[in-house]
């Protein structure tokens, strides 16, 4: 369980975190979205103390991070899968990470398996890596102590498609597993995709959280017709509200009821399902738009 | 209890349910992983070897060019005296400074977020790897000496004691600890090892000429010059003001701005 409670973090004058609150629970994987400089980065490196909170607190399993007296064994965290020694090999980090963190010496290949990193390419070093390997390399190094959370910051970067879904398959067996996953990416799919719960920041504020599934709600359902001025008619004589969508409507209501009002009007329907897909997207702009618009006027 | 995690939640490979609790990091395993980052990258390899090579060159520039009537071992600690002096304040900068300019801090201080203690150990490993390299120079030149002399028909004259070589052994580890110090306070390589070498030497020649013409400060220098306060190391005894000079300026120049460095170490953030 992570928990982040009215989190501040000033520069100066300028406020890059402002009483942010959320919680990632066990067995669910949070994503954590934003625009660029929003703060998602920040209230990662204060949950994890490597930046001081002004005011607030964050805390893994009840405790501060720099309370716990193991943290690898508790957190595993990536943040930056460049900030590696350019010359270390790939297995000499894990080996770092194995000693600090006091585990068996067989957690290396272990992890170096889990991660699908050949023998072969554990003994380069990371300088000769690309980006989709260090993700790797990382999240072998986050994983390594077996922790009951992770905190990611953009693991998805630099992945390339069968990465992506091999990151999505890891974080979804381990979230499954009972753990804790926080996840910030800006790859909006891949949040989608992949996250229970949705925690949106803009201007260092939380625009929005909730599940995933309420969130997206409100982006209604997708209905087609062949014969769109009969769905028209049949929409708007029941009061639902709805606007064109590609080739069809977006209804704000759920798919029963647009289906039985379809249905009631002998409208044969091509397509009726929830609106989803551009749905996180457009939730993201939205809820962010005013927060960037009052960035930039101010 | 908050300690631990709930029962069931735990995603553990090993299938373990119950709840976990973990013992803290020794500091003794901290100094080991810090003494291990020391040397398993082909720089930091090649630094620590380098103290090797520089000082078997310099023994070989003695046997080879010293005449013979200066063939004695002092020659050989001094050769080898002057690389170290360079090289052991590098080692101790980079040691730290590599924790920033890599970004590797953002490992290390995640998996020990008590950065007193990183720095700590990677100030005892500084210290363990400039003497143990002083021992094995002192060694070096020990050999050169025996065969310089053999080759020259010479007899061997040890004309520097235990106590003497001790004196050197502090004043390298002072000055090892002034790289450490400053690699702590700017936490940049560049910066730090550019500020020893104006430490080290730009402000020994200003403080000079300093002395020639100004004679209050050449009375007083011996407390605030800290180079000058350290050339009695050299010269193999010191006097209590020599010592006392030598506690002040130490304390001025080195313990005060670690102190500060240190203190802007832990509040600072790791990026």
């Amino acid at each position: 369980m992570i928990r982040v409670e009215n989190l501040t973090r000033t520069y100066g004058s300028f406020t890059a975190v402002d009483d942010v609150s959320f919680v990632a629970r066990p067995g669910r994987v949070t994503g954590f979205l934003g625009p660029n400089g929003a703060g998602k980065s920040t209230t990662m490196r204060v949950l994890v103390g490597l930046t001081p909170a002004t005011e607030g607190t964050a805390t893994i399993g009840g405790r501060r991070f720099v309370d716990l007296p193991n943290p690898g064994r508790e957190v595993g965290v990536l943040l930056d899968a460049s900030a590696q020694h350019a010359g270390r090999t790939g297995r000499e980090i894990l080996t770092i990470a194995q000693r600090t963190l006091g585990l068996p010496a067989d957690r290396v290949d272990a992890m170096l398996e889990r991660v699908s990193l050949t023998e072969e390419e554990s003994q380069r070093r990371v300088r000769h890596y690309s980006l989709g390997m260090r993700q790797r390399l990382g999240i072998a190094v986050a994983l390594i102590g077996d922790p009951a959370s992770l905190v990611l910051d953009e693991p998805a970067n630099g992945l390339d498609p069968a990465g992506i879904r091999w990151m999505r398959d890891l974080l979804r067996g381990y979230a499954d597993a009972g753990g804790s996953v926080l996840l910030s990416s800006h790859l909006l799919h891949e949040i989608e995709v992949v996250a229970d719960d949705l925690v949106v920041i803009g201007n260092g504020r939380i625009v929005a959280s909730g599940t995933k599934a309420e969130l997206l709600a409100g982006s209604g359902t997708l209905v087609r017709a062949r014969d769109l001025d009969a769905l028209h008619r049949a929409l708007t004589e029941s009061a639902v509200t709805f606007s064109p969508l590609d080739g069809g409507f977006r209804a704000d209501a759920d798919a029963e009821l647009v289906g039985k009002v379809a249905h009631a009007a002998g409208v044969p329907l091509l397509e009726l399902r929830a609106a989803d897909g551009a749905g996180l997207e457009e939730m993201f702009l939205e809820l962010t738009a005013t927060t960037q618009r009052e960035g930039v006027a101010a | 209890m908050s300690a631990t995690t709930v029962p069931g939640t735990t995603p553990a490979d090993n299938g373990a349910t119950e709840a976990r609790t973990f013992d803290p990091i020794p500091f003794s395993r901290v100094v080991s992983v810090e003494l291990r980052k020391m040397f398993d990258t082909r720089s930091g390899f090649w630094l620590m070897a380098s103290i090797g090579i520089l000082a078997v060159l310099a023994t070989g520039a003695v046997v080879l060019f010293a005449p013979d009537d200066k063939l004695t071992y002092e020659a050989y600690a001094s050769a080898i005296g002057i690389p170290m002096t360079v090289i052991l304040p590098v080692i101790a900068v980079l040691s730290v400074t590599g924790e920033w300019s890599q970004r590797t801090g953002l490992t290390t201080f995640t998996f020990v977020p008590g950065r007193g203690r990183v720095i700590g150990a990677k100030a005892l490993c500084s210290v363990g790897v400039g003497v143990v390299s002083i021992v094995l120079a002192a060694a070096v030149g020990a050999v050169g000496n025996v065969v310089g002399s053999a080759i020259a028909g010479l007899d061997t004259v040890w004309d520097v004691s235990v106590s003497e070589l001790a004196l050197i052994t502090l004043a390298q580890v002072i000055g090892l600890m002034v790289g450490f110090m400053l690699g702590v306070l700017l936490r940049s390589s560049a910066a730090a090892i550019v500020a020893y070498f104006v430490y080290a030497f730009v402000l020994a020649g200003l403080t000079e000429l300093l002395a020639a013409s100004q004679d209050w400060f050449a009375d007083a220098r011996g407390w605030i010059d800290y180079n000058y306060a350290q050339v009695p190391l050299f010269d193999g005894a010191l006097t209590a003001t020599q010592w006392a000079q030598l506690a002040v300026t130490t304390f001025v120049w080195l313990v005060v701005p670690l102190a500060v460095g240190l203190r802007m170490v832990l509040r600072s953030e790791v990026k």
